[in-house]
């Protein structure tokens, strides 16, 4: 029963619609008044040409294709946006170059900001293996005192001295040695 | 499964280390050569020199009496050992053996030909045999008084034939006990770290090369691997009782003190791994562990017991303060801090108080204190692109150099005897561990593969 009424409804709608599509055929002429149609018959397409705006969407996946976040942590840390920090011999004190990488590296941090790090201290061979562990620590926490008092959080930034033991360039001169003074930046989440 | 492999392998060849690590012998340890109790010995004679000098020794190679070559091998090793062990100690002139090559060892040691020993002028000889037995081997030793052909001493040592070498050294320490009253250090033990496997740190960008920690003898010899974590393993450093060694380890990826039990394969970690712990160094007794920790946020030193409790803070100033060491009776500590500008070595009492500065270098680190009855410390100071080995006497309140500025001489360890040190120098191109008695004299090297680093020398 109920079937059968509802199919009866249906046919109905249906011949309504075609109605209705015939009275609309009807409209065009009315339009006529409208000065030149022939060359309209090209022009139908701009219309269209909205779709030109629907292009532009396409530029917002191109935030998440950022090539810088959307790699892997591994490769994050071989083509590296944080930049190190370099010091003088003996010396965890941050100079004016050192200042600048931060800041940029907190800019970094900002834009990323579900990154976390760790800041790794090292030193060069001139001196010994057991005090330079210590002073690759104190250069790890200067480094990240001066990220966290450019707003970034004491959260996402872990230290971690490794002395002289993991030299940057293997050289045994000043070259090589200003190289290896230096807190170094690693991703380690994001 | 490689680490519980290698774990394993460890505990099976280092059962002649262990008994090696203690002086006392132990009656457990069956492959060390057992000293029968009913052995008598006539100790009453002193070999002596000419008048003033110190008695000129002969070590011939030892006297095969079994046929086999691992045993006519053996025997070749406990002369050449024997004699390094005893030239190490410099308690007598060891005639060099290519003098005395030619001269012939009889099997029976009433057939010796004393003449010929007097002509190379020995006033000692030390005459060995070894025999193979069903369990290993029995070996002979008589260290005869070359003008009388009187006996000195005579003993006879059994056990397993793995590690000739062993037999050599409780030789020499007992001959160094009896005519000497010295106790040797041919059965003490050196632990290092290295790089020789040339290993890469694992989960890390850099192609960075790790170090794992090492064991050898003290004069270099049965060098073993004891980590195996891929990670940097760095200062280790034995227990008084020479059954682990503690060190900083990288296997969290940062540094972290752990207890390594080298016979039972297991490891512990005393401080909960929570911040950066590192130079562990263990109390005369064994009970309490000193390191240099970041948990309040700058290097101090702290002092816990061996378990991790009990940790207590004993250094507070906002310099750096680290490398500690204990002294012989742990009441002091001596350590490194650059509270004056640059890195310099003061004592403390082990509660912290009471600091006082020793050095006045331009840098100076890793201080270590002599064993009882030395009363000195050994540290490094920068004097010139390097750094040369010092040794600070308190008696005297100076300080005397021990190296002269070849290569870079660094981390000094006392023997147990205090009479050596041993460092890493890299006097020799990379850097390698030497041993060399405390006068500066008597320069050895230990290691040869790949570079070393931090030795410690068993207690």
């Amino acid at each position: 029963m109920t079937t059968r009424s509802t199919a009866a409804r249906a046919v109905t709608l249906l011949l309504l619609v075609l109605l209705a599509a015939a009275c609309g055929k009807k409209e065009p002429p009315v339009a006529r008044p409208m000065p030149p149609p022939p060359p309209d018959t090209a022009e139908v397409q701009p219309p269209p040409e909205p779709p030109a705006p629907v292009q532009e969407p396409t530029d917002v996946p191109f935030e998440p294709e950022d090539p810088i976040a959307s790699g892997s942590i591994d490769d994050i840390n071989r083509n590296s946006p944080l930049q190190p920090v370099f010091y003088t011999l003996d010396s965890a004190e941050i100079d004016g170059s050192g200042q600048q990488a931060l800041q940029h590296n907190a800019e970094v941090l900002k834009r990323y900001s579900s990154w976390q790090i760790t800041i790794e201290g090292h030193a060069d061979e001139r001196g010994t293996a057991e005090y330079n562990l210590a002073l690759g620590e104190r250069r790890a926490v200067s480094a990240r005192n001066y990220l966290i008092s450019l707003g970034i959080s004491a959260d996402r930034v872990k230290t971690v001295s490794y002395g002289k033991e993991f030299p940057f360039d293997p050289g045994h001169n000043e070259e090589a040695w200003s190289k290896n003074r230096r807190a170094h930046f690693v991703v380690t989440g994001k | 499964m490689q680490t519980r492999a290698l774990a394993a392998t460890l505990a099976a060849t280092l059962v002649l280390a262990t008994a090696s690590a203690s002086t006392q012998d132990s009656p457990t340890q069956s492959p060390e050569p057992d000293r029968p109790a009913s052995q008598p010995s006539s100790v009453i004679l002193e070999v002596t020199g000419e008048a003033g000098l110190p008695p000129r020794y002969a070590v011939p190679d030892f006297v095969a009496l079994s046929g086999d070559p691992a045993t006519q091998e053996a025997a070749k090793t406990m002369g050449q050992v024997l004699w390094d062990d005893l030239a190490f100690e410099r308690e007598f002139y060891m005639i060099p053996r290519n003098t005395y090559a030619s001269i012939p060892i009889p099997r029976r040691i009433s057939d010796i030909q004393l003449d010929r020993w007097r002509e190379v002028g020995a006033d000692g000889l030390v005459v060995g045999t070894v025999e193979k037995t069903d369990s290993g081997l029995r070996v002979e030793v008589r260290l005869l008084g070359v003008k009388g052909g009187q006996t000195a001493f005579s003993r006879e040592y059994t056990g397993s034939a793995a590690n000739p070498r062993f037999y050599a050294h409780t030789i020499a320490d007992d001959i160094h006990m009896e005519q000497r009253r010295l106790p040797g250090v041919a059965r003490t033990k050196l632990t290092f770290s290295s790089d020789r496997d040339r290993t890469r740190a694992s989960g890390t960008v850099e192609n960075r090369e790790i170090k794992e920690v090492y064991i050898s003898d003290y004069d270099g010899a049965n060098q073993r691997r004891v980590t195996a974590t891929r990670a940097l393993n760095i200062t280790p450093t034995w227990s008084p009782d020479g059954r682990a060694i503690a060190y900083t380890s990288y296997r969290s990826g940062f540094p972290d003190v752990l207890i390594s039990l080298i016979y039972q394969g297991k490891l512990e970690r005393p401080t909960g791994g929570r911040s950066q712990n590192w130079l562990p160094a263990w109390s005369p007794d064994g009970t309490r562990i000193v390191f240099t920790s970041n948990r309040d946020g700058n290097p101090e030193l702290y002092v816990m017991d061996r378990d991790g409790s009990g940790v207590r803070r004993i250094t507070n100033h906002p310099a750096i303060d680290t490398t500690p060491t204990w002294s012989p009776t742990g009441r002091e500590i001596a350590f490194t801090s650059d509270r004056s500008g640059t890195p310099q070595i003061y004592i403390a009492e082990a509660t912290g108080l009471n600091v006082r500065r020793i050095t006045s270098g331009s840098y100076c680190d890793r201080p270590t204190w002599s064993p009882a009855p030395h009363n000195e410390l050994a540290y490094v100071c920068k004097t010139g692109p390097g750094y040369d080995v010092f040794l600070y006497s308190f008696a005297r309140g100076e300080a005397q150099r021990i190296t002269q500025g070849e290569g870079s001489n660094e981390s000094p360890t006392f023997a147990p005897t205090g009479r050596h040190l041993a460092f890493t120098s890299t006097r020799a191109g990379r850097s390698h561990i030497f041993t060399v008695g405390r006068d500066g004299i008597g320069m050895r090297q230990v290691t040869t593969a790949g570079n070393n680093y931090t030795p410690d020398w068993s207690k």
